[in-house]
């Protein structure tokens, strides 16, 4: 019996593999090549992040105004030791960005979970409650979408002070409204489906069709945002640190690095130039995920 | 369309109520004394202290002194700036136009170039030119700005000596009685190479402010652009045998452009953010640097009118896009 119940087994199972939905989503997105490319930048970046301190040739924060401003190991006047030279107070700019990559992410998630965690409550409940509380949501996200983003996280943090966990919380309140937003609209779509009025007739609470009838439904819009959402996050933070309202030196932050780095725009380019690349490539590497994963996740949007 | 415009118009005042909110609950988060923060180090005795307060109205409860700035603010006065002791709608309106200037010289430089960059990429889908050009509006959208400015400085005036690396114009030239709009005042006022020097000035900062511009138009073409060109009157017009420049350039774009121009207005707070930013790093006398120079100075009343005029400025141009989109396009307006 037990053999017959094999041979009906592999007999259902060899005609073609099970394409499950999440295996079909990694073939799409294994096939771009762009976004496999970011996948292992990001991967790397992730690695950098973890053993900074393996990686890192030198401390990050230790001066010595002998060998301050040390071109890059290629140029003229470069040294071996110092790789991509070294800042104004003889610090080793590619441990210092080893580093700054640790900051980089940790904004970049603190950031999406603190947006996505309200945003997705305030969708939810928006969504569900229609009425007075949905236009009492929706209003003011309205309001924070109409300011500019920057100019709004400005704001917050003159509010809370200069500081990278302010950036930090002023970043993510202006994201909320996209989150919001896109759980309301999934959530009101999914709301009429059969499935979730079968789920509701069998008894099922508000909070249970909420995150689990719901809100597992509404997933693919809200991942393709948190991708993006991370690469505007490290954007929009290290622009706070460049107007020296983020982190605050001596911090590795890059864009508090940049910074700091203006005043040898005329003598020494190294130093201008290295940390900013390392914002736009990582900024590049999320955008580019976030556009691959679109087009896995909702095949009617590849163009 | 009334009803439509009347409802558009209403819906902002909410917005802009909510702004409001927002600066007014800035200026009273800070923490300090606002009597001494106007009086800078001078001692004074409790009476007069509270009596100061009263006159500037701080004695009140917090609604009403709500009210009151609301108030305020509709009839223009945004209070006076600790720095300039000027009023700050004046210092505003003072640099305004240099912010204006610089914003719109960055749209056209993102709408001349990224319109036709879509349009060619959607029209070689998937060729070379596709790759490179979304490869590199994809770049562009990714950009830290703020490094990109300096970049430039870096290549074009430190390197090349090519361009100044600051200002609007050069020290030499000064107007009297000028509009602040530094290409039209230069142009009328008949100096010599007063212009060039205006327009020197505003080649990298105008680059840098509309790159992200750009590369959204761009992106936002080409989607645009491969919609329409999938639609059978593009197919009636090819097989009418006119010429591919027609039937792309002239059907096709005409109708993929209404997305387009809605994306170009939404970008006008786009602007503004990376005005803050681009003016930073090149001591652009207009408002953004005014701003971070305000905030730096602690100089509360002027980053609490600067942020809500540039707010409303903002509001009212999304305003304008909304109305003309309605006007285009009569669909939406039966929609909410």
């Amino acid at each position: 019996m037990s053999e017959a119940a094999k041979t009906a087994g592999t007999i259902v199972a060899t005609p073609a593999p099970v394409l499950t939905p999440r295996r079909e989503v990694w073939l799409s997105l294994k096939s771009n090549r762009g976004a496999m490319a970011a996948l292992i930048l990001i991967l790397l970046l992730i690695l950098c992040a973890i053993f900074a301190p393996l990686l890192a040739p030198h401390d990050y924060a230790a001066q010595n105004v002998d060998i301050a401003l040390t071109p890059p190991a290629w140029a003229e006047g470069g040294n071996s030791s110092f790789l991509l030279g070294t800042d104004g107070i003889g610090r080793d700019i590619l441990s210092r960005l080893i580093y700054g990559s640790q900051f980089s992410l940790m904004i970049g998630l603190i950031v999406v979970t603190l947006s996505l965690t309200v945003g997705v409550l305030l969708g939810l409940v928006s969504g569900f409650h229609r009425g007075t509380v949905d236009t009492l949501i929706m209003r003011l996200m309205d309001i924070i979408l109409a300011l500019p983003s920057l100019l709004l996280a400005i704001v917050i943090v003159v509010l809370l002070g200069a500081g990278l966990a302010n950036a930090m919380i002023a970043v993510a309140i202006t994201n909320i409204p996209h989150y919001a937003r896109l759980t309301r609209a999934a959530v009101m779509s999914e709301l009429t489906k059969d499935y979730v009025v079968a789920s509701k007739v069998a008894g099922a609470g508000t909070l249970r069709l909420m995150f689990k009838t719901v809100l597992p439904n509404c997933l693919a819009p809200l991942i393709v945002q948190s991708t993006l959402g991370i690469s505007s996050a490290v954007l929009d933070a290290a622009a706070l640190g460049f107007l020296g309202l983020g982190a605050q030196p001596p911090t590795p932050e890059w864009g508090t690095m940049l910074a700091d780095a203006r005043q040898y725009i005329d003598s020494a380019w190294w130093v201008v130039t290295f940390p900013g690349l390392a914002i736009l490539v990582t900024v590049l590497a999320f955008n580019l995920l976030g556009d691959g994963l679109r087009d896995a996740l909702d095949p009617k949007l590849k163009r | 369309m009334i009803r439509f415009v009347i409802q558009r118009v209403l819906l902002i005042i909410p917005t802009f109520l909510g702004a409001a909110l927002l600066t007014f609950v800035l200026i009273h988060a800070i923490p300090g004394d606002p009597v001494q923060m106007l009086l800078g180090e001078k001692v004074i005795d409790p009476v007069r202290h509270q009596e100061l307060l009263a006159q500037i109205g701080l004695d009140k409860p917090l609604p009403i002194q709500f009210v009151d700035y609301v108030w305020n603010v509709l009839q223009g006065d945004f209070g006076k700036s600790i720095q300039s002791k000027e009023s700050v709608l004046s210092d505003f309106f003072q640099l305004f136009p240099a912010t204006l200037e610089l914003a719109f010289c960055a749209m056209v430089f993102a709408v001349v170039i990224g319109i036709p960059a879509g349009v060619l990429a959607a029209e070689r889908r998937g060729s070379v030119y596709d790759h490179t050009l979304m490869g590199a509006a994809l770049t562009g959208y990714s950009m830290p700005i703020f490094w990109w400015g300096l970049l430039l400085i870096l290549f074009f005036s430190l390197y090349l000596g090519w361009t100044p690396v600051s200002g609007r114009i050069d020290l030499d030239y000064y107007f009297e009685d000028g509009t602040n709009f530094m290409l039209y005042d230069s142009l009328v006022s008949g100096q010599e190479g007063a212009f060039a020097s205006a327009v020197s000035h505003l080649i990298l900062p105008t680059i840098v402010l509309g790159t992200i511009p750009l590369a959204v138009i761009a992106r936002m073409t080409r989607s645009a652009m491969l919609e329409v060109l999938g639609e059978d009157y593009v197919r009636t017009a090819r097989a009418k045998g006119l010429s591919g420049f027609r039937v792309v350039g002239i059907h096709a774009l005409r109708n993929a452009l209404i997305p387009v121009v809605t994306v170009i207005g939404l970008q006008v707070g786009t602007l503004m953010a990376g005005a803050i930013l681009t003016e930073n790093i090149f001591s652009w006398p207009g408002v953004g640097s005014w701003l971070v120079n305000s905030i730096y100075q602690r100089d509360y009343p002027s980053v609490q009118g600067g942020v809500l005029l540039i707010a409303g400025f903002v509001i009212l141009v999304n305003l304008s896009v909304d109305l003309i989109y309605g006007l285009l396009n009569p669909r939406i307006r039966g929609r909410r």
